[in-house]
């Protein structure tokens, strides 16, 4: 078997890396002025580079800039356009609250609804917990040190999101922040603490405060598999394998439940609900402008697709995060996260003469812009075999400012990532590029999680507003879970004051479609697409 | 990827579910099952070792020894037999996290299968997290629940463990009862954030924050870029 770790080639650069370490231990690099940050963003932030998008054509946001990739799953026709459907029989689910997503939004969403007293349904389109939340690394953000507030968290996350955040929700956000890890503490998540049950606590890129809690690098992980245990111990009622592919609209044009597609026996099934929350996610497998993308499988805005067609609108439906340090070498790793976790504990980024070039605690877009300019315009980027350029990043100086044995501590599942494919990070240092990482904006939300169309809610990756035009990180994990829980409370409240719906109809879907007709769009394209295909690559 | 660098890079027979086909040497299982032609649905997930979707079973050729791996995490080699485990029907005990405590009696009821372990390694050995599986099950045995938290933390719940188990224990499924027992009871509670907590729902903290919401971008801006920086 080939050896699939680095090669003599890059042995040879890695050298300059190790020369330059003991010089950079304890030596802050300067952040950018604000007139910088701003600089290298209009130049080098994909979100700026003009040929990646344009305008849609159809639906309650004609004519707002979308990335094209978006834009192509927007313009598309119903999955049901030539199917039959009789939606006068009964249904065959019957529910108070339908969840659409199996995520950290969607269990959360769950939770609460089923506290409230709801029948809640929640409906998935792949396992029960596969979802970004899975793999978010790093943390979650909550001022609940006596250094630090909410007002001083808004701050932070108006900051890092360009000031163009909604401020309800954002206020929402942080108020929230320190009541959801508390009952994540009551749920037995397991925080990393102190002996004392202290709340151990970093920095993150934006953070004026340490206040990143985090479970190891699993975060996301843990929080994951403990709300999905306790939704089932509440016993309620999961559907795996059944992604929703339209909503269904009342008499009135009110949300009304879903239609749902059972992957294995490929049957469509009616879920008739009196309120439906849309926790759907994410995007990055749609691959913007050809990224590569540490999402999980299913991020394929379908929720984004089915929640436009009924006439919920958008927010910053052009902004996309790309996470400053994902894998580039070995090939496997790839778009693979590198945990911001991994800088946060001091790695810097490093260019081909193994010197620093940004302040290795950037917000995400100006430390990938940053990045980009290094190797693109600057060239100074570590060439690899696969034909595409990285810089470094700097892993083994973690050990030397944290003490041996950090890397295993903190970053277990990173360091096990990298050793199955030969690297050992806690001696070589990592190579890195942008990866296509978060959809910042979405359909648009109020501080309740309702959309514009009566009964219909989202939480989650595919809401938009919260975070502005750039997410900090460890505002994600907090994000899915507060708008998830208010959406769960609110959608549950309402469902007990509106009667069961009456006249289901897809007539938005058909009006949709005479407008992709006129419109001369959608190209025969049919969405949301619900799986990635990737033959050969 | 283009022709020429095709060209470069040496191709391997890999026999999926029994039916071979012909993908490039560097592929992870689950890649090279694309490649050839698979759209996946069951048996993938994160696509980055942390959900364990993709647990799969193998064997090379001529090789009487079954392995297994996370197909995301794995790379295919040439004569791999290969097949992927869509869905594992394991137990979970049903509990009420307030009704519970952390003691072995409240353990035992939940998970009696944990008592049976014969000690004969084929869950530690089969992790593809090389976790010490059979280790944390004897600190569950001994209602030892902060060492078995800590020991299995990294458990991805694959489901590999209980493929193999004699006894039919549900490693995964105990070790996060464990897991949870641990942090709800033994772990201490942060002693601010309750206090944070309830500042909040009394409304102490709205003034501070409805300022910054009624402020214009001008002076959020300025605020925020003389914003005090903790060290």
């Amino acid at each position: 078997m080939i050896s699939l770790s680095y090669t003599p080639q890059l042995r040879e650069l890695m050298k300059k890396v190790e020369e330059t370490r003991a010089s950079r231990v304890g030596v802050d690099y300067p952040r950018m002025s604000p007139e910088e940050r701003r600089d290298v963003l209009q130049k080098f932030h994909p979100d700026y580079i003009e040929d990646g998008f344009r305008d849609i054509k159809v639906g309650v946001d004609k004519g707002v800039r979308m990335p094209t990739e978006m834009a192509d799953v927007f313009e598309s026709y119903s999955r049901l356009k030539d199917v039959d459907l009789d939606l006068k029989a009964d249904p065959d689910y019957d529910v108070d609250v339908l969840i659409i997503g199996g995520g950290g939004a969607g269990a959360s969403a769950a939770l609460m609804a089923n506290e409230a007293g709801a029948e809640v349904m929640l409906t998935t389109k792949l396992r029960f917990g596969d979802a970004n939340t899975m793999m978010a690394q790093g943390g979650i953000q909550a001022a609940d040190k006596e250094n630090d507030s909410p007002a001083t968290h808004f701050l932070d996350v108006l900051g890092g999101g360009r000031l163009e955040n909604v401020p309800e929700l954002a206020r929402a956000l942080v108020m929230d922040a320190p009541l959801v890890i508390k009952w994540l503490e009551d749920l037995g998540t397991m925080f990393d603490k102190s002996e004392a049950g202290t709340m151990i606590t970093s920095h993150g890129g934006g953070t004026s405060r340490k206040r990143m809690h985090a479970a190891r690098d699993y975060t996301g992980a843990e929080i994951m598999r403990t709300l999905r245990d306790e939704v089932y111990n509440k016993g309620i009622n999961v559907v795996e394998f059944s992604p929703a592919v339209e909503i269904l609209l009342d008499a009135q044009g009110r949300a009304g439940g879903a239609i749902l597609f059972n992957l294995e026996t490929e049957q469509y099934l009616t879920a008739r609900a009196k309120t439906v929350i849309i926790a759907t996610g994410g995007s990055g497998r749609l691959h913007y402008r050809g990224f590569p993308t540490s999402n999980h499988h299913g991020a394929t805005a379908d929720g984004l697709v089915m929640g436009y067609r009924a006439g919920a609108g958008t927010i910053y439906a052009d902004s996309i995060q790309y996470h400053p340090t994902g894998g580039a070498f070995p090939p496997q790793l790839l778009g693979l996260l590198v945990t911001e976790k991994t800088r946060g504990l001091g790695a810097q980024p490093l260019n081909i003469n193994g010197e620093q070039f940004v302040y290795h605690l950037e917000t995400r877009d100006v430390e990938s812009s940053a990045i980009i300019r290094e190797c693109e315009e600057r060239g100074l980027g570590v060439p690899l075999p696969t034909g595409i350029t990285a810089v470094w990043l700097d892993s083994p100086l973690i050990e030397q400012i944290h003490g041996e044995g950090t890397v295993e501590r903190q970053l277990p599942a990173m360091l096990r990532q990298f050793q199955r494919f030969d690297v050992d990070i806690r001696k070589e240092p990592m190579l890195i590029y942008p990866t296509l990482h978060y959809q910042n904006g979405g359909l648009l939300i109020d501080d309740r999680a309702e959309t514009g169309v009566e009964n219909l809610y989202v939480a989650g990756e595919a809401a938009g507003g919260i975070h502005g035009t750039n997410r900090l990180m460890g505002n994600s994990l907090l994000d899915i879970l507060v708008f998830g829980r208010r959406a769960g409370a609110n959608a549950a409240a309402k469902s007990k004051e509106v009667p069961v719906p009456e006249g289901l109809n897809l007539e938005h879907v058909n009006n949709y479609h005479r407008e992709l007709e006129q419109a001369d769009a959608g190209d025969g394209r049919v969405g949301p697409v619900l799986l990635p295909r990737y033959t050969h690559r | 990827m283009s022709e020429a660098k095709q060209d470069t890079i040496k191709m391997v027979d890999i026999y999926i579910m029994g039916k071979k086909y012909n993908v490039p040497e560097t592929l992870t299982i689950m890649d090279a099952m694309e490649y050839a032609g698979y759209q996946l649905k069951r048996g993938v997930g994160c696509r980055a070792g942390f959900c364990g979707a993709c647990a799969t079973v193998y064997r090379q050729a001529g090789d009487f020894e079954l392995k297994v791996g996370l197909a995301c995490q794995t790379k295919g080699e040439e004569g791999m037999y290969l097949a992927q485990i869509p869905f594992f029907p394991a137990r979970k005990a049903i509990y009420d996290l307030e009704e519970i405590k952390p003691s072995v009696a409240h353990f035992a009821r939940m998970y009696p299968e944990v008592f049976r372990c014969l000690g004969c390694n084929s869950c530690t050995k089969v992790c593809p997290q090389d976790i010490d599986v059979m280790q944390y099950v004897a600190y569950l045995q001994r209602g030892d629940f902060a060492r078995a938290a800590d020991l299995s933390f990294d458990c991805l719940m694959c489901g590999l463990c209980v493929s193999r188990c004699p006894v039919n224990i549900v490693h995964y499924n105990s070790a996060l009862a464990g897991r949870r027992l641990y942090s709800r009871y033994l772990a201490p509670p942060d002693s601010f954030l309750a206090e944070r907590a309830r500042a909040i729902k009394e409304g102490e903290m709205d003034a501070e924050i409805d300022e910054l919401v009624n402020a214009d971008k001008e002076k959020l801006q300025e605020l925020y870029n003389n914003r005090e920086i903790e060290k």
